[in-house]
């Protein structure tokens, strides 16, 4: 059972892994990379706590191939910062006590992230239906849409 | 477990000839990666299909229908207003399969090719009377989708044959689509039970419809008495109740974790009335 | 809104801080249970049972052994014998001993170098069951001809001639209960069911362990309580507690589930077998929800006694409850305490069955037991309020529990705040919302006991003048930025200055786990008390240096200075400096605290949900939903208003949703998200809250601790709430659209 040479770039660095055929993306981020940032909840898709960008399309990780990354650009939370600058959503969260146990929040700020990218002014209902697939068991989600809609209006005005 | 990547359809056919354990080809991935997790598939082949030139495109066939590659996901479906414009259905059927980051990768033909009689996407298509090509050891065919699904997980593809796009037909005139699904949450569920309707109008009365039924059955139903139901009518109350009890006569479900049977046929004999709606209004619509 | 005996004027304490493991959590880099890896590591993997109730017959592990990179394969045949009561329970809950006791019943385990060999080899262990009868219902399992899941189990408590599952029986209560019915003028009885449902934290158990064969260790995981695990694992594998170091991770939710052991030994075991070198053991979400925490399934009799005016006279609890095949895992007993502590009632009885049924080894689940019997209780009361045409949250403020009355389950009540927690409810805006066709509003009140318990703290002042807390209750709601909220505000220092640090073993005494809503509490009251001796030794030190009386130092806004003009004239020595100096000035400077902490004080609540439901599929919109609660004193009032948040939606997935299911083969059907149905962000509204504050005076800054009472009320609310939408009164949890609808239509059909 060989394994696989693949050549990525993750959060804008150029990296090499060998993986396992059956090794998950999620996987790979996590133990051949050591990004742990990404979290795994379910290994189904169901909870998205492992939510990753592939070429800017918003994803789970752990339902992808590590070969898949082969050539690709992938986007973790660990990217989200510009260095020690924070992103405004992070920032609102910490701001709005968006996080309880925080393990969810890797996922969800990469969700929300790509959201507003291509929806810059959502309302609260369609934060709430494209955050669906990012289950948080602590904070009821009522602070993660404000922190969420704040966010994307900062930005706005930023821009 | 070997991982391929080849670069055409032919290459993927030969590549699953050729091998002699458990085959899988993988587009979206979003069902084959969750079975290998649970160990309930483990393949000694795996075919990644996106590399072969052409899967990721939506075109215009000649006669104004649409030819899908089997590797468009559910988001890249629904960013397309052509489709979406002509199939409404088709699209809010397959953007209702999971969540924002399986729409990423989710496929209508990874949906179909699954065989759960639950699959959103399949009853729309099925009403739509799309068609899929496929290519195999035997050469290439074509093949009505609602002749793909043979039962739980199980479809009507030959060992070694693999779907190479998906072609719906050209909407016409004065035509309208609907998927609806009843799930117990407002995402992130399986269908309970899934309708999907299409039909066209001369001024305000059905001339054609086909109706697709979807997780009341081993397989997703094709329901022409449905269809003669309000075939004629303008979906007055008489039509309406008509097509809910065909609808329900039709449906065979199963009580299962995810509902009864006494609450699907309840539920199916609601949503095809509501789906139906739907549909007739989009065609309205696009009379005007 | 204060009271008038709330002391005001706090800097810091009821402002909204920044946490302090706020950026950690945000760019990725707090460390998690499946985190951390060591050299050398190896990962494992467990057999786990896929019969309800079977016996081992045979284990067979050389399929496995024989592939490179395979180190160890360990069974019950690894564990001590001998061992009795809990610790018996909660080895016999790691690994199955001669009968497999539910599905997911850990059977064997194996450590290999790379996870994927661990599963392959885990795959390859041969197992030979013989099947045994199963029962998962908890009334079936009482029945007569219930398979026996384990003879010899009950406790002196149950009365004779009950079948041998029953394994306990509790019952109490006051007053002349024959008259307090004689003098009702509504009597109503009715019975209740609740599923089993899970915590649904979202991060799997995850550990990394290491033992060697001298049974020294060390652990990494997620856990509410390093010490239980300390204890938990030591006890299971025979090894000294002290001989084993735990360090707490960060912990991705808990809500009572990780109070407990369920995989950790086996990792120290699988360790211990492979020459010592570190096992990382991580579960899958099936894992977690076959073998994991659930609550238990209860069943439950209520009988209650209304005058015309809504005055309660009398009320009478029969519950029966499982909580898997281990005597001691139900919450029964804090059921029926819950059940009636909302209310001042003159005749009370409460009868209590724990039964065993072939699931897995219930955990605690926010408020355990409070939650079902509420469930049961206040839906009834809800139904006789409509009956006699009564205002339900009017006969809820007249027949409130009060400070000096007599609780339920015995005690007197000190302060408490549910009639300002009612009154502030029946003020809300939320209350005056027209309701259109289908729609309903349903009202609930819960209650929790919170919690103090075991608790060290630490204290020390740096070099600089700032200042560390090290606390042993892992934080999973925010309390960091409580403690050290507290600590500063009671060092006269900004929030800033303090850092906490949740400590391993080695570094206190033992600690109580994050349980029973009293981090904040209990590690609070602590923190501030390890301040106050800090304080005393700085004022001391400033004292010593002046030449003068330490008695006539005080300690004002971070500084120590001299108290009044007679005690000499000095400028404040700030902390800083007292801390510049301490080395040479008497040695470093610290201050500790150690308590079981009473003083701990009841927390009530009340939930107001609109709802709509749709009359022909059975599905129930959430429209609207309140949470009031009082809180004592809100540290950080971001954090509380989060536990409302949370406690409220959890109880909305119970309410509506979440469930165990079972095949008739007694598996578990749905063991992934995609079927047990918590609920997801589009499933709701935003949640309004208001936070009462009547403190609680056995805490210095008010403290009641605030987790847990939220999960009560939204059972019977939304009962409630759809039986005012529909008609219709579902008396079985969940309420998913299948019975609703159910519902509805036996309402039409004249059986409702």
């Amino acid at each position: 059972m060989s394994k696989i040479h693949v050549t990525t770039t993750v959060n804008g660095d150029p990296v090499e892994f060998l993986a396992d055929p059956r090794d998950t993306l999620l996987d790979c981020l996590r133990d051949q990379l050591g990004l742990t940032g990404t979290k795994e909840g379910c290994g189904t898709g169901d909870c998205g706590a492992c939510s990753v960008t592939v070429d800017g399309v918003l994803v789970c990780s752990c339902l992808v191939l590590g070969a898949e990354a082969q050539g690709k650009q992938i986007g973790t939370v660990e990217g989200i910062a510009n260095g020690s600058e924070l992103h405004p959503l992070q920032r609102k969260f910490i701001e709005h006590a968006a996080l309880q146990c925080g393990f969810c929040t890797p996922g969800i700020l990469v969700a929300a992230k790509a959201l507003l990218e291509q929806n810059p002014d959502p309302t609260e209902t369609e934060v709430r239906y494209w955050l669906a697939g990012n289950l948080c068991r602590c904070t009821g989600y009522d602070k993660i849409i404000r922190a969420v809609l704040d966010a994307g209006a900062e930005m706005r005005g930023a821009n | 477990m070997r991982f391929h990547t080849p670069k055409t359809f032919e290459a993927a056919v030969a590549i699953a000839a050729a091998a002699s354990g458990q085959t899988r080809f993988l587009a979206g991935g979003t069902d084959v990666l969750v079975q290998m997790r649970a160990a309930m598939v483990m393949p000694d082949d795996l075919i990644d299909l996106k590399h072969i030139p052409g899967v990721k495109d939506i075109a215009r066939t000649a006669d104004g229908g649409w030819q899908i590659g089997i590797a468009v996901s559910g988001a890249e479906l629904g960013r397309h207003a052509g489709i979406g414009a002509d199939w409404p259905g088709v699209v809010e059927g397959m953007q209702l399969v999971g969540s924002t980051q399986v729409q990423g990768r989710a496929t209508l033909v990874g949906n179909l090719c699954n065989g759960s009689p639950a699959a959103d996407s399949v009853p729309a298509m099925v009403a739509a009377g799309a068609r899929l090509s496929v290519i195999g050891p035997q050469g290439s065919r074509d093949v009505a989708v609602e002749d793909i699904p043979a039962g739980p997980g199980r479809t009507t593809l030959k060992p070694g044959e693999v779907v190479t796009a998906v072609t719906l037909p050209p909407r016409g005139q004065n035509g309208g689509d609907a998927y609806l699904r009843f799930i117990p949450r407002t995402e992130m569920d399986i269908a309970v039970v899934g309708v999907a309707v299409n039909l066209r109008l001369e001024g305000d009365k059905i001339t054609e419809a086909r109706i697709a039924l979807g997780a009341v059955a081993p397989k997703i139903l094709l329901v022409p008495q449905a269809a003669q139901a309000i075939i004629g009518s303008t979906l007055d109350d008489a039509a309406m109740d008509a097509l809910s009890a065909a609808a329900v006569a039709a449906s065979t479900p199963i009580s299962d974790k995810r509902g009864t049977a006494a609450f699907r046929k309840d539920i199916v004999g609601v949503l095809v009335k509501r789906a139906a709606r739907i549909a007739y209004e989009r065609a309205k619509g696009a009379a005007k | 809104m204060p009271k008038d005996d709330l002391k005001t004027g706090y800097r810091i304490v009821g402002t909204r801080p920044d946490r302090p493991d706020g950026l950690d959590k945000v760019t990725g880099r707090a460390r998690y249970g499946a985190d951390i890896s060591a050299p050398g590591m190896l990962h494992a993997a467990v057999v786990r049972s896929p019969h309800a109730h079977a016996r081992i017959i045979r284990i067979d592990a050389s399929k496995a052994l024989v592939l490179d990179g395979v180190k160890a394969v360990i069974t019950r045949a690894d564990f001590p014998t001998g061992l009795t009561g809990e610790d018996w329970n909660l080895q016999e809950n790691t690994i199955a001993g001669d009968v497999a006791l539910y599905d997911g019943h850990a059977v064997a385990a194996v450590a290999a170098t790379s996870k994927l060999l661990a599963q392959d080899a885990a795959r390859l262990i041969e197992v030979v069951y013989e099947v045994l009868p199963h029962v998962i219902d908890v009334d079936a399992a009482m029945q007569p001809d219930a398979p026996v899941i384990r003879a010899g189990t009950a406790d002196h408590s149950v009365p004779e001639g009950m079948h041998p599952n029953v394994v306990k029986y509790i019952d109490f209560g006051h007053g002349d209960l024959e008259a307090g019915f004689a003098a009702a003028d509504l009597v109503r009885a009715q019975t209740y069911k609740t599923e089993a449902t899970h915590q649904g934290y979202i991060e799997p158990h995850a550990c990394l362990g290491q033992m060697g064969a001298d049974g020294k260790g060390e652990m990494w995981v997620c856990t509410q309580g390093q010490w239980y695990i300390r204890r938990m694992c030591s006890a299971v594998l025979g090894t000294d507690a002290s001989q084993l170091r735990v360090t707490p991770s960060e912990i991705g939710g808990g809500f009572g589930g990780k109070t407990t052991i369920f995989m950790e030994p086996l990792a120290l075991a699988l360790s211990r077998k492979a020459g010592g070198r570190p096992v990382k053991l991580v579960m899958s979400r099936a894992e977690v929800l076959r073998a994991t925490g659930p609550t238990a399934s209860a069943s439950m009799d209520v009988k209650l006694g209304m005058k015309a005016d809504g005055t309660l006279t009398a009320a009478q609890v029969n519950f029966r409850m499982q909580g898997g095949a281990f005597i001691g895992s139900s919450p029964v007993g804090e059921a029926l305490s819950c059940a009636l502590a909302c209310y001042t009632i003159p005749a009370v009885h409460h009868e209590g069955y724990e039964v065993l049924a072939n699931r897995p080894k219930a955990a605690a689940y926010r408020a355990p037991g409070s939650p079902m019997a509420a469930f049961a209780v206040e839906s009834l009361l809800d139904e006789m309020c409509r009956e006699l045409g009564l205002d339900p949250l009017a006969v809820r403020l007249k027949n409130a529990a009060r400070e000096g009355a007599k609780a339920s389950y015995g005690p007197t009540y000190n302060r408490i705040g549910l009639v300002e927690t009612l009154e502030a409810t029946m003020a809300h805006a939320n209350l005056k919302v027209p309701l259109g066709p289908n729609q309903g509003r349903g009202v609930a009140s819960g209650f929790w006991f919170n919690h103090g318990g075991e608790t060290s703290v630490s204290l020390a002042i740096g070099e600089d003048g700032t200042v560390t807390v090290s606390v042993g209750t892992p934080d999973i709601g925010g309390s960091r930025a409580s403690l050290g909220m507290m600590t500063a505000e009671t060092l006269g220092i900004p929030y800033e200055a303090v850092r906490v640090n949740i400590v391993e073993t080695g570094a206190l005494g033992v600690n109580e786990p994050t349980h029973g809503s009293r981090a904040t509490f209990a590690s609070g009251l602590a923190a501030v008390e390890a301040a106050k001796q800090a304080i005393k030794t700085m004022c001391a030190r400033a004292a010593a240096e002046w030449g003068i009386d330490a008695d006539a130092v005080e300690w004002i806004d971070g500084a120590a200075a001299p108290a009044g003009p007679n005690a000499g004239k000095f400028p404040p020595m700030s902390i800083a400096e007292i801390g510049a100096k301490m080395g040479s000035t008497g040695g470093p400077i610290s201050g500790h605290h150690e308590v079981t902490a009473g003083g701990f004080g009841a927390s009530f609540g009340a939930h107001v949900v609109d709802v709509e439901v749709d009359p022909e599929t059975g599905r129930t919109t959430v429209l609207r939903y309140l949470v009031v609660q009082d809180a004592g004193r809100a540290i950080h009032p971001a954090y509380v208003e989060g536990q409302y948040h949370g406690g409220a939606v959890q109880g909305i997935g119970w309410a509506l949703n979440e469930e165990y299911v079972y095949g008739a083969d007694g598996r578990l059907q749905n063991t992934v998200f995609l079927d047990y149905r918590i609920p997801v962000a589009s499933d709701l509204p935003m949640i309004d809250t208001v936070i009462v504050e009547v403190p609680n005076p056995g805490h210095p800054y008010g403290v009641r601790g605030v987790g847990e009472t939220g999960i009560t009320p939204p059972l019977p609310a939304l009962a409630n709430a759809i039986a005012a939408a529909t008609g219709a009164r579902l008396r079985s949890l969940p309420m998913s659209p299948p019975k609703v609808l159910a519902a509805i239509k036996a309402k039409a059909n004249g059986q409702g």
